[in-house]
């Protein structure tokens, strides 16, 4: 088991390279300078040749590219992610305010796909061909496929516009005004938590009706157990493994997946700061977020990867 | 995770997952008569679900509305009229007018022809790029495995929509820019299959008896590997085909889809927003097409893969 975990830590490790050598570079060779941009966002001041070089220096941005990385990368590594070149501000703390909101709402989500969508694709399993197994399968097909954004602004049409019930937009601190973030997450956290819900119904349902087939649960109904007894105790332990497989997949995607929601509902999480990064062209902040978006993307899925080394001895010695 | 582990996990989500009803397994099985041909065998399992058939006949209208917009649209989709702005619907404009007096309904029409043009552009190019590369990391396996699949893996670390929101953004949004960007977020998905398949076709008798007779790598590769992978990457094809309509809505919804004339239904939603609360069906129309349209790839997708290879399920 050791060993396993060691090979899997020296991977995760080496996708990590890759993945900021790609951003690198992808940001470094792909067409546009921050620097131009920035000079000429600056309507004001008119920038010589010679003030424009000078700006370039001070961000090492006349460097050789391969130094230039190797300077990112001692950073990165030190817990310093760099300078914005757009407003001068410190990327390392504004992304940990930001990624803390993302991950709120993120891990809010999740719980809530989890906690919904297990039951209700159970319900569905075990009354099979009714008409409560006929409505969740054709929500949540309808679920896994809606665009969330879209979603978004039919909630905000009735919730927040026709009914007034719920501000349309924003984020507050749940320290500062625990009452006034609830009001604001239930709309982007319904938005969020539609496809976890959906394609966890989907799944359960799925997999709890292969496990209802299953010749031992033939034998719990014979000795005469009670349906609850059954269901719970013998058929969900075994209709979950594919389910954590599918959570684990969710997990991984939480902060990434929510740019769309994050500007719909302007709350100013990882994604919303991507989106204005990217088209400032601001390389520190880019390369950051991505990297960390990432870094929980390869973290969650080797706990993904040590939790069914840890179930199935087989997979160990791959 | 490396190739090696990504086969295992793929074979092992083959063994744990199974994504849909039994009910249509079981008819495969039991009620299928030995001397029914393949093509009846096919389409009963297909046509069995009548939200297949449902989405098949969505996508049909998808591609007549498309081919004949400009037959179908009521109006110039690009035609401005000041004196027509944000109207409701009447009877001259169904779905109403936006902020420059452009009939949504023709808009709608004519963002069909978008989505299908670059939702096919890029599952074609995606599906041929990543099957490749897939191809050639599972059947040479080594160096070029190695390579390949951890440089995919790396693409992996981020959500499509992410990576061709970087992408398109920097080469400064634009049809062909879109394109390039979601193409490249749809690759790794190709070859990670492709890699799957060819890794246990390859260990099959007739590929011993296609080189025990002289037939080159790329002969093997090509004649006697990729057809066995086809059911696989066809039900691939449809279901991602969705994916890729509904993430470059999602791309032109932060404004870094295609050009700004030329109607798209992300753009068309995102444009509404302002506009939500006194005309709604600006936003909602489009989205709704949207919808429509992804639901039924996906249907189409399922139903493809339950008639094609139901031993697929829990993998696609």
């Amino acid at each position: 088991m050791l060993f396993f975990i060691i090979r899997r830590l020296f991977q995760a490790a080496i996708i990590m390279v890759i993945v900021s050598l790609l951003v690198f570079f992808m940001m470094r060779l792909l067409p546009g300078d921050p620097i131009l941009l920035l000079v000429t966002s600056n309507q004001k001041a008119e920038f010589t040749e010679q003030q424009i070089e000078i700006l370039r220096h001070e961000y090492g941005l006349d460097k050789p590219i391969i130094v230039q990385y190797i300077d990112w990368m001692g950073g990165v590594l030190r817990g310093d992610l760099g300078i914005s070149i757009l407003n001068k501000t410190r990327v390392g703390p504004e992304m940990t305010k930001r990624f803390f909101i993302s991950i709120h709402l993120g891990l809010l989500s999740f719980i809530i796909g989890n906690l919904v969508g297990i039951p209700l694709g159970v319900i569905a399993a075990v009354r099979r061909a009714t008409w409560i197994d006929s409505v969740v399968t054709v929500l949540s097909n309808i679920g896994i496929t809606v665009p969330n954004f879209w979603f978004g602004m039919i909630l905000i049409y009735i919730f927040g516009l026709h009914f007034r019930l719920l501000p349309t937009m924003g984020y507050t601190s749940p320290v500062t005004d625990f009452w006034l973030n609830t009001r604001q997450l239930i709309m982007p956290l319904a938005c969020l938590s539609l496809f976890p819900i959906a394609g966890t119904a989907r799944q359960t349902r799925s997999s709890m009706l292969e496990v209802m087939n299953q010749d031992y649960i033939r034998t719990a109904w014979s000795k005469g157990l009670k349906e609850r007894v059954v269901v719970l105790k013998h058929a969900l332990k075994n209709g979950m493994i594919p389910v954590i497989t599918l959570s684990g997949m969710q997990l991984s995607m939480i902060i990434g997946g929510q740019v769309l929601i994050e500007m719909v509902f302007n709350i100013p999480g990882m994604g919303r700061l991507l989106v204005t990064s990217v088209s400032n062209q601001d390389y520190p902040y880019v390369q950051g977020i991505i990297l960390l978006i990432a870094a929980v993307v390869v973290f969650v899925n080797l706990l993904v990867d040590f939790t069914y080394g840890w179930l199935d001895p087989r997979i160990r010695y791959d | 995770m490396d190739g090696l582990t990504l086969g295992s996990a793929m074979i092992r989500k083959a063994e744990d997952m199974k994504t849909e009803d039994t009910i249509i397994e079981d008819t495969i099985i039991t009620d299928t008569p030995f001397h029914t041909s393949e093509f009846r065998r096919f389409s009963r399992v297909f046509f069995s679900r009548g939200v297949v058939t449902f989405g098949i006949v969505i996508i049909l209208i998808l591609i007549i509305v498309a081919i004949f917009a400009p037959l179908l649209a009521p109006y110039d989709p690009y035609d401005t009229a000041l004196s027509q702005v944000l109207q409701t619907p009447n009877h001259e404009h169904l779905l109403g007018t936006d902020t420059l007096g452009r009939d949504i309904l023709s808009r709608i029409i004519y963002g069909s022809r978008t989505s299908l043009e670059i939702g096919l552009t890029v599952v074609f190019l995606g599906a041929s790029i990543g099957t490749l590369l897939g191809l050639i990391a599972g059947y040479f396996g080594g160096w070029p495995n190695i390579i390949i699949m951890r440089v995919m893996d790396a693409l992996m670390a981020f959500p499509m929509i992410l990576l061709a929101l970087c992408i398109a953004s920097l080469l400064g949004g634009g049809l062909k820019n879109v394109i390039i960007a979601l193409t490249i977020g749809l690759i790794p998905g190709y070859t990670r299959l492709m890699c799957g398949q060819v890794l246990t076709g390859k260990e099959n008798d007739y590929i011993m008896a296609a080189r025990s007779i002289g037939a080159s790598d790329w002969r093997i590769m090509l004649r006697h590997l990729t057809p066995s992978c086809f059911p696989p990457l066809i039900v691939m094809l449809t279901m991602v085909m969705g994916q890729t309509i509904l993430a470059e809505a999602g791309l032109s919804f932060l404004g870094v889809g295609v050009e700004a004339p030329i109607a798209a239904w992300g753009s068309m939603i995102s444009n509404g927003r302002d506009y939500l609360f006194t005309n709604p069906l600006l936003s909602f129309s489009p989205g709704f097409a949207l919808m429509l349209v992804v639901f039924s790839f996906s249907m189409v997708g399922d139903g493809l893969r339950d008639a094609l290879d139901p031993r697929l399920r829990g993998i696609l």
